[in-house]
């Protein structure tokens, strides 16, 4: 069973054996508003945590999403690229953006179960 | 004063309903000793006789191109442009309108942006194109820039063909902003082999065509090499109207097209404003700078305009904006629009074809004159000519006949001294038969008179 | 934003055009493109037979079709007429679009820029030629000089953001001369787009600097950013927020004090023009924008002109071109014998067209003239603020400078937000206010009615903002979700326009009814 991990910047990471799948949370699209573009990375690149890993873009904003893990990309959802609202419909599942290779599992201490993000989240209003 | 509404009574009540004594108590953040409390020494204000005589006076100082014959080029070009496009370029409504942000009171603009960007895209035969640039030298410098995140490389390479001043605006911003320019020596032969100069660390190559000197450039082979070593080609012209008649630097293969469109509905005026051109293919839209307008709908399903991809500017992306650019060029892409639009498909090519003819007549008439060679094998509506002696003053010495006669090339690089005897000469469709003659003359004449 | 109102609103015709036959409604006229209007053949212009020539194309000539439609003059007038008819301008009516200063454009400027001898300039024609032109490109300069009370001025930038760039590359190769090359920028968080992204295109790392509760910089938080590796920092006075920064020369001496320059952006001068001299707070440098301070218009978008004024330790530093007085009369410097300029930033000298309608609009106001207007543009955002402080919420105490700025406190619970105001105020026959700017204001109007307006056109203007607060307060949010509901087109799907970018017309497309 995998589980779910969040950053206060709003992605989540699942992590299934060393995959971990990449995205951002409900709470993120909805604040965003319809997603129209989304810049994902390319497959191979090496990214650090906290660094950037793609762009989300609705009609009035653009935003960085950051690697909640430091790892290889080793998929991206090539789907968002033409049906960017995916993100806006069903962010927790097929709106994902990325499959990073976890190299280091400590880089998961510290980041928010379901329960700590809702708290947060709720924190947030 | 004409142009403010308020009377002193008017102000004494507002001051009175705002609760502050005076004007200057409006400006009490003003640091100490910095509120000026009489005005600078300008002069005062003037009716709209004395403003029109004094910059009349000044005005007439000057020799205009409409009051002599005139060839004058090298990236700027005088056409006839009809009087429809300066009455409808002065109604109020797109004169004094401002950036189309709010597109349900702006919906002239948008689709004007939107009939220039088709034809910029048709003419340069790309798939798509901005609502404009400052001038085609900025535009040149934006579209290496593009160059330069796409390809994720850091050199341009650019052409001897290309505009000395797009090439000074293109390595000033290399040199301050971080990339890397490699300048080809001037080409006034057409003869440079570009290729040569590309490797694995160049994002692109800059050629303009016709060139500065007004070779046409055949791109085909040139796209081909480029693209194989990985870099992108982008097309220069600073003669819009020669796209009527030659091929198109989409049909070529070129990546990005770049253009000066002053040729279609703007005055010369000194230099500016003009504007500037942008198209590429598809595959660059997210890169592109500047403004877009894209078609959409309205609540009630009809089709309409606005500003669109506003995400890659610098009033949402701000550091990671793709350029600092706020303004565009609207009324002179209206200018050039409307120009257009009355011109056609017909009209453009005619146009185009007149002064391809009217050039080359005079290539013909001027090489006559002893000691004057042509350097251009091929051309569209401007060329080069070496002159026995040095092109600067026998410039001067025509326009003491009054005919400009063309633009000596050592105005524009004046540290090589192989290029001091050359001229180049720009013909138009505003050129007649008498014209020619005066500058056959005057060249003659001046020929004889410089040392 | 593509969801309909609920509830039925008086007056309002969500499909008025269906009533008629044609689809336009009285003055309301359908106009399809340019593209779906021609015919193979016809043009609007009649040009003569060409001559016999010599082909000297070498085989590269058009192959194809350029695929431009076939329109006569009168369908051209009449189309561009048309959709001149669906824009709102300062000519029709209030504008109070902040930070953007749309005032009166006179027609003087452009009568000017047409005559013969300016309009009809090369700019390669030589300089004996030109005399007029120079001396008219030097007096401008004097005037800005004068104004700014700064030494010098580059006139070339085509526009405010350009201006920006010319000013931070100047001072980058003022620090570079020095062997003292640096790496961070400060900007207020308030600041304009433009600033951090010419810093950053400038190669610069955007270090911002917070405000204060004031809405001014935060003076201890500035101080406490600066270092040996700040080069600068780009402030706008009055800022984003419509306030004097009353600390400027604090922050002017303590940029100083650590080396870096001071690049003022120019933006609202508007407010202090003939009052406040610039370079006597310790400006480094500053654009002007010639197309809100001195009424060059604005053209749907541009064209603009961003001169930039410098202080002596830059202006070594400037772009080509710069005139000069030279033995016989004016000279051009074309090409830097120095070799401390930092170079060219456009083709040829700069947008002249605008220096000629910028010096026909100072010389009409004068020194005496500016002076008023600048106080009445400060006078009326005041007057607004004033008549509109109690039913909205203004952003910051006190009187401001030359716009009002308020949040959308007043909205709230209503269900209406900024946005939905601001559409609203276009069916009430104004364009909207600036919204959502600046950032550090939830929610911002901003509202700049520039001298241009009458005592009379205020009030009038005042009242619509007003009785729409209470209508907001009133609950009526399907009204304001609606609006605008009287304009050619309402509100338009930005969403669609994004996810699927449709930039040209092309033939393919099934053509839509004309006339």
């Amino acid at each position: 069973m995998s589980t779910i991990r969040y950053t206060k910047e709003h992605e989540w990471v699942m992590v299934d054996g060393d995959v971990a799948t990449v995205g951002i949370s409900p709470y993120a699209q909805e604040q965003l508003g319809d997603v129209v573009f989304v810049e994902l990375p390319e497959v191979g690149k090496k990214v650090e945590k906290g660094k950037e890993l793609a762009v989300v873009e609705s009609v009035k904003a653009a935003s960085e999403v950051y690697a909640p893990i430091s790892g290889e990309v080793t998929e991206v959802n090539g789907t968002l690229t033409d049906a960017p609202a995916t993100v806006n419909e069903d962010a927790l599942g097929k709106g994902w953006f990325a499959k990073l290779k976890l190299a280091n599992k400590t880089d998961l201490d510290g980041l928010m179960d379901e329960a700590a993000y809702k708290k947060y989240v709720d924190g947030l209003h | 004063m004409r142009y403010l509404p308020l009377t002193e009574e008017d102000r004494r009540a507002m001051l009175a309903r705002i609760g502050v004594p005076s004007i200057d108590g409006l400006y009490r953040d003003v640091p100490a000793g910095a509120l000026l409390k009489a005005p600078v020494d300008l002069p005062p204000h003037a009716g709209e006789l004395e403003v029109e005589r004094a910059i009349g006076a000044m005005a007439a100082k000057n020799l205009g191109t409409s009051a002599v014959p005139s060839f004058l080029g090298a990236g700027a070009y005088r056409h006839h442009v009809p009087a429809s496009v300066d009455h409808l370029i002065q109604r109020g409504e797109f004169l004094t309108s401002y950036t189309p942000y709010q597109p349900e009171v702006t919906q002239g603009t948008l689709q004007v942006l939107f009939e220039f960007q088709t034809q910029v895209a048709l003419l340069t035969g790309m798939d798509v194109a901005n609502a404009s640039m400052y001038d085609g030298a900025t535009a040149a410098v934006e579209a290496v820039m593009m160059a330069n995140r796409v390809t994720r490389r850091k050199k341009a390479l650019v052409s001897g063909s290309v505009h000395p001043h797009y090439r000074a605006v293109i390595e000033t911003y290399g040199h301050h902003t971080g990339f890397a320019v490699e300048s080809a020596p001037a080409d006034p032969e057409g003869r440079e082999d570009i290729l040569a100069k590309v490797d694995k660390d160049t994002s692109c190559v800059v050629i303009q065509n016709p060139s500065f000197f007004g070779h046409l450039v055949d791109f085909e082979t040139l796209c081909d090499a480029a693209h194989a070593a990985g870099a992108l080609v982008i097309a220069v012209t600073t003669e819009a109207v020669s796209y009527g008649l030659i091929r198109a630097p989409g049909n070529t293969g070129c990546d990005v097209a770049v253009a000066e469109g002053q040729s279609f509905g703007n005055p010369l005026g000194f230099g500016g404003p003009y504007v500037g051109l942008f198209a590429c293919k598809e595959k660059f839209l997210r890169q592109m700078p500047g403004r877009l307008a894209g078609q959409t709908v309205d609540v009630d399903g009809k089709r309409g305009w606005v500003l669109t991809l506003s995400t890659r500017e610098q009033h949402i992306r701000r550091e990671k904006a793709t350029s600092n650019i706020c303004t565009n060029s609207g009324l002179c892409a209206l200018a050039f629009t409307i120009h257009l639009t009355l011109l056609g498909e017909a009209g453009l090519r005619r146009l185009a074809e007149l002064n391809h003819a009217t050039a080359s007549n005079l290539a013909d008439r001027l090489t006559g004159i002893p000691g004057v060679k042509l350097l251009n094998d091929t051309f569209f509506n401007e060329f080069t000519l070496a002159l026995p002696k040095p092109a600067a003053p026998v410039v001067e010495a025509m326009a003491r006949r009054r005919v400009l006669g063309g633009v000596p090339v050592s105005r524009l690089v004046p540290s090589d001294p192989k290029l001091a005897n050359l001229l180049l000469v720009a013909a138009t469709e505003t050129v007649s038969e008498a014209d020619m003659a005066a500058l056959e003359t005057a060249l003659g004449e001046s020929l004889e008179e410089v040392k | 934003m593509a969801e309909r109102p609920s509830g039925t609103v008086s007056g309002a015709a969500t499909s008025a055009g269906a009533g008629t036959i044609s689809g336009n409604r009285g003055l309301m006229i359908e106009e399809p493109l340019s593209f779906e209007q021609g015919m193979p053949g016809r043009t609007g212009v009649d040009l003569p037979d060409v001559p016999k020539h010599k082909d000297r194309l070498g085989g590269l000539g058009r192959r194809n079709e350029i695929g431009l439609p076939g329109l006569s003059e009168p369908q051209v007038v009449r189309h561009y007429t048309r959709l001149s008819q669906k824009n709102y301008a300062i000519d029709m009516g209030v504008y109070p679009l902040g930070s953007c200063t749309m005032k009166h454009n006179p027609r003087l400027n452009e009568k000017a820029v047409r005559m013969p001898g300016l309009g009809d300039l090369h700019p390669m024609q030589p300089v004996s030629t030109v005399q007029g032109a120079l001396e008219l490109i030097d007096t401008l300069a004097h005037w800005l000089k004068v104004l700014t009370g700064m030494p010098a001025v580059a006139l070339s930038p085509a526009a405010g953001a350009h201006g920006e760039l010319c000013g931070i590359l100047a001072i980058r190769a003022a620090q570079v001369a020095k062997g003292d090359a640096r790496r961070r920028i400060l900007v207020p968080e308030s600041a304009h787009g433009t600033n951090p992204a010419t810093a950053a295109a400038a190669g610069y790392e955007v270090d911002p600097v917070p405000a204060d509760a004031r809405g001014r910089v935060d003076l201890a938080a500035f101080k406490a950013k600066l270092g040996a590796d700040v080069a600068g920092t780009m402030i706008t006075n009055p800022n984003t927020c419509g306030l004097f920064e009353n600390e400027i020369r604090e922050v002017a001496e303590a940029i100083h004090a650590v080396g870096g320059y001071f690049y003022c952006d120019g933006a609202n001068f508007n407010a202090i023009v003939g009052r406040v001299r610039p370079g006597d707070l310790g400006v480094d440098a500053m654009h002007i924008n010639l197309h809100k301070t001195f009424s060059t218009p604005h053209g749907g978008g541009g064209p603009g002109a961003g001169p930039v004024v410098l202080s002596e330790a830059l202006a070594p530093y400037a772009p080509v071109p710069y005139v000069v007085h030279g033995k016989g009369g004016f000279d051009l410097v074309e090409h830097d014998g120095t070799g401390k300029s930092f170079g060219r930033l456009k083709g040829f000298h700069g947008q002249m067209g605008m220096f000629v309608r910028a010096l026909a609009y100072m010389m009409s106001h004068g020194s005496d003239g500016l002076r008023v207007a600048s106080g009445d543009a400060v006078l009326n955002a005041n007057y607004i603020l004033a008549g509109l402080k109690d039913e909205l919420t203004p952003a910051f105490e006190g009187t401001c400078m030359h716009e009002a700025l308020f949040n959308d406190s007043f909205l709230e619970g209503t269900g209406v937000t900024t946005l939905d105001f601001a559409k609203a105020m276009i069916d009430e026959g104004y364009h909207p206010m600036t919204m959502y700017f600046p950032l550090v204001v939830h929610g911002a109007l901003l509202m700049e009615p520039t001298e241009t307006e009458s005592r009379d056109a205020l009030d009038r203007y005042v009242e619509s903002v007003k009785g729409l607060a209470k209508r907001a307060k009133a609950g009526d949010v399907a009204y304001f979700q609606g609006c605008p509901w009287h304009t050619p087109r309402r509100r338009l799907d930005e969403t669609l326009a994004a996810r699927h970018p449709h930039l040209r017309w092309k033939p393919e497309e099934p053509k839509k009814a004309a006339e």
